[in-house]
């Protein structure tokens, strides 16, 4: 197999099909006419594409920002061309239903094919996944003349898609969104405000933008009860094509750290500029009910979070690829044993503190990529297992993991790249070197998306709590699955690390909720998101080695070093964190602001 | 028009290729292989004919089973349907071998044109398309930078170091293409389930009318007899510049003709 330093083709084989044995899907009505053969053609295209037309621009976008000429925005022109290929070739339409021109691919060997765009040049590909996620809110929750409308040409790769819920004065806190819609005679609505931080908002890549927008009907109830979901396209379709220019203008570029290719966007909607049928106010129609948008837009979620994720693992794979191949070949130093100064030097992959460096990184982006392709099969389960409680199983397992597979790749993957920087020394500090970059691009994901913190309180106050923690047990019996079958292995030693853990968490929980104050119980809920995702991914680390089995070679005695070395290093960072969590701890609580 | 388009399967080049040390042959079980780079020129040649003459494009592969993997990924960037010609007794034939069994394969098709790639990244010997043109009695043009198809006429520049030759021929003919031709297509998603519906016919020598003891290792026209690996690279000249760098490098370009 072709080494790249884009992603390892090699650990997803391993992940989608001696771990989680996705080729068994296949045995399913949705995914009947795929099997083995168009699973590996399709990553196979994909990792081409990315590789030929992602990731030789990555740099260009990143040195020459999108900018405004005449009121429109220019991007280097590679990123138009790459996403050309990627649109002839169907990728955008990889999971949607066959009637829309899609191949009904289950979602956990779309996210395998899309993660090497991610590593590749995560900037030109946030457009079309932003379009996937806007055509798959569409197809979920909206009409049948709105999908014919607006998600066929998304599929098609013509139009793209955006999701608009932030405003410049609300962002986590969506209940405060000040963006109104009007209703009109003819069914559609008129929407007036600004949305901040809109990807892909604006651009000319595409013949139209569709914007999926959260806005406030008048008179409607207060909060996040208020609010509706809005398709709101920059120009009007007409026929097959478009037709009048909407009033939706770009107010201006955000420039940002990273992720530089990718236009992020403060938009005005109903300002005036233009007057679509004669009068200014941005035409809009519901999706769904009125005041129903952020259920709508939460349906989504889990798999958008999930993508989040796994973005994060990617750029924090390509991060430790690079630096496991600048390790392999830059010698620097001698062995501590080596007393020779006239021997040669060695390369720095032999230093044991650089070994260190690496497990970390592997045991982090391995990890994580496990997790988010373990989350998006958890999708194909809840879409289209045998039995209706398989269904819900898979459903409620989902809810309770995904604020971990968004939050933790997001922070460990940085990690990664953090020290793959480290790895490179100065040289790494350098623009001459990408690591650099994958570190910048890098950290917007523990941001977007619901921040650390919002996954945090998520996790804490609603995931595991639901249902009367019914999220939490059924996560507790999915890893003592794992860790009854790690018995009387070489591993049982992990496995009764990470049964501890569970239990540990077990007792945290109760005791963070059975204290009765809210307030004291969310106080540190991202330390305990930490923990948690920790111990999820030490179970996931177990479920590789045994996977993995005795199988001999470099591969798999790789995995099994850095399932120890999570076991060692990583797992024992929860101990305190617990400890912490189960004080019920009020420092940050007690902290007067003017003390800070 | 009716196309075949010969495709090989070959260890992707890209990776550390092996001979089988027990015969001198191309260790192919274990390498990672791959449709040969070539050919997918070779194959959007003819989905590019195809597509303004009509007709249809079958790809025609001699290898081994698992060489089904080349033939889907021709399949999967639009070819029409595929013969796979494999069986046990043409392990290690030699160029000449190889050409008859291509040859008899050739005859049972009906074609108007056969395209190849100008070699094949594993043997490189390059002799395929001529080999068959002598064997078929048909014209060959050989090393295509361009083709034009006008009706029964097939007009090629063939690709020199000072610029090109202009060829032309009639149908029957068979040309081989470089990487200067065309820029090949990828798959769709569209064309990759598509290939799963094609039809691919799996042939033996015996299928063919060919003796299987004038094939294979033991009557080849040549054998590798031996072999070694690339030596280690050397370590360099260093030049310290002490005021005259320049003209030391200069010096040592000029030692080895290169300048």
């Amino acid at each position: 197999m072709r080494a790249s330093l884009v992603m390892s083709r090699r650990d997803l084989d391993f992940l989608l099909h001696e771990w989680l044995q996705v080729e068994q899907l296949t045995k399913r009505e949705r995914f009947a006419a795929h099997d083995r053969g168009t699973f590996d053609a399709v990553i196979d295209l994909a990792a081409e594409i990315a590789v030929e037309h992602f990731a030789p621009h990555n740099r260009a976008a990143d040195e020459h920002e999108p900018h405004v000429v005449d009121g429109k925005v220019v991007l280097v022109p590679e990123v138009a061309a790459a996403l050309k290929v990627f649109g002839e070739a169907g990728l955008t339409a990889g999971t949607l239903p066959e009637e829309l021109g899609g191949l009904q691919l289950p979602q956990v060997v779309s996210k395998a094919a899309t993660v090497w765009f991610q590593a590749a040049n995560v900037g030109s590909s946030a457009y079309p996944f932003l379009t996937m996620a806007n055509a798959h809110l569409l197809l979920a929750h909206g009409s049948q003349e709105q999908i014919d409308t607006y998600v066929r040409p998304m599929a098609e790769g013509r139009w793209f898609g955006t999701m608009a819920l932030s405003e410049p004065q609300a962002g986590s806190s969506l209940a405060d969104i000040t963006t109104r819609a009007e209703r009109q005679e003819d069914g559609s609505y008129r929407l007036t405000g600004t949305k901040m931080w809109i990807s892909g908002g604006d651009h000319e890549l595409s013949e139209n933008i569709v914007h999926l927008v959260l806005a406030k009907v008048p008179g409607g109830p207060a909060g996040v009860k208020g609010i509706s979901l809005f398709v709101v396209p920059k120009f009007l379709p007409e026929g097959d094509g478009i037709g009048e220019r909407n009033d939706v203008v770009l107010a201006g570029l955000n420039h940002k750290m990273g992720y530089r290719g990718t236009t992020n966007t403060l938009l005005n909607f109903g300002e005036g500029v233009h007057r679509p049928g004669g009068r200014p106010g941005a035409v809009g129609w519901l999706v769904g009910e009125e005041n129903r948008g952020l259920a709508a837009m939460f349906h989504m979620m889990n798999e958008a979070r999930v993508g989040v994720g796994l973005g994060a693992t990617a750029l924090g794979y390509t991060g430790y690829l690079h630096a496991l191949d600048y390790a392999r070949t830059r010698t620097q130093g001698r062995p501590p044993a080596g007393k020779d100064p006239l021997a040669p030097p060695v390369p720095i992959v032999e230093h044991s503190d650089v070994k260190r460096m690496l497990l970390a990184a592997k045991s982090y982006v391995e990890g994580g990529l496990a997790l988010g392709l373990y989350c998006a099969k958890l999708v194909d389960e809840e879409q289209t297992a045998e039995t209706p409680e398989e269904r819900t199983a898979a459903h409620t397992l989902l809810e309770v993991l995904t604020p971990i597979a968004k939050s933790w790749p997001s922070q460990w993957g940085l990690v990664a790249d953090d020290l793959a920087i480290q790895v490179h020394g100065g040289y790494g500090y350098t623009r001459d070197f990408p690591v650099e970059q994958f570190y910048r691009d890098n950290r917007l994901n523990p941001i977007h998306e619901g921040t650390a913190g919002i996954q945090g309180l998520d996790l804490l106050g609603r995931k595991v709590v639901a249902g009367g923690g019914e999220g939490l047990r059924l996560l507790a019996t999915t890893i003592g699955a794992t860790t009854a079958r790690a018995a009387g292995t070489e591993w049982a030693d992990l496995a009764a690390d990470v049964d501890a853990a569970v239990a540990r968490v077990g007792e945290v929980t109760a005791t963070l909720w059975g204290a009765g104050d809210p307030d004291v119980a969310l106080a540190n809920a991202t330390v305990y998101l930490e923990a948690v995702g920790h111990v999820v991914v030490a179970w996931l680390w177990l479920e590789q080695v045994l996977a993995a089995g005795d199988a001999d070679g470099d591969f798999y005695a790789g995995k099994r070093a850095a399932a120890r070395y999570f076991q060692r290093y990583e797992l024992p960072r929860t101990g305190p964190q617990l400890d912490l969590l189960a004080s019920l701890d009020r420092t940050t609580l007690d902290a007067d602001p003017g003390w800070l | 028009m009716n196309i075949v388009v010969l495709v090989k399967q070959v260890p992707d080049s890209g990776t550390e290729r092996q001979l089988d040390s027990s015969d001198n042959t191309v260790a192919r079980a274990s390498a990672d292989n791959v449709i040969n780079e070539m050919d997918e020129y070779a194959i959007e040649e003819a989905l590019t004919v195809k597509e303004s003459q009509g007709g249809e494009v079958t790809v025609l592969t001699v290898g081994p089973d698992g060489a089904t993997d080349a033939i889907r990924k021709a399949l999967s960037m639009g070819a029409d349907k595929a013969v796979h010609v494999s069986d046990e007794a043409i392990h290690g034939s030699c160029a000449v071998q190889t050409s008859a069994v291509i040859a008899a394969a050739l005859s049972q098709l009906e074609y108007d044109l056969v395209i190849c790639g100008a070699e094949s990244t594993d043997g490189r010997v390059s002799v395929m398309p001529a080999l068959l043109s002598e064997r078929l009695g048909i014209p060959h043009l050989s090393g295509a930078r361009k083709l034009t198809v006008d009706g029964s006429t097939l007009k090629v520049e063939r690709q020199t170091d000072g610029g090109f030759w202009a060829l032309e021929a009639q149908t029957p003919a068979i040309v081989s293409t470089w990487d200067t031709i065309n820029e090949p297509r990828y798959p769709s998603f569209k064309g990759i389930m598509a290939a799963k519906k094609k039809p691919v016919e799996t042939k033996s020598l015996a299928d063919l009318g060919v003796d299987a003891g004038t094939v294979g290792l033991a009557t080849a026209t040549s054998q590798v007899l031996d072999f070694a690996g690339r030596p280690p690279k050397g370590e360099g000249v260093k030049v310290t510049d002490e005021g005259d760098g320049a003209e030391k490098l200069v010096g040592f370009l000029a030692s080895q003709k290169l300048v």
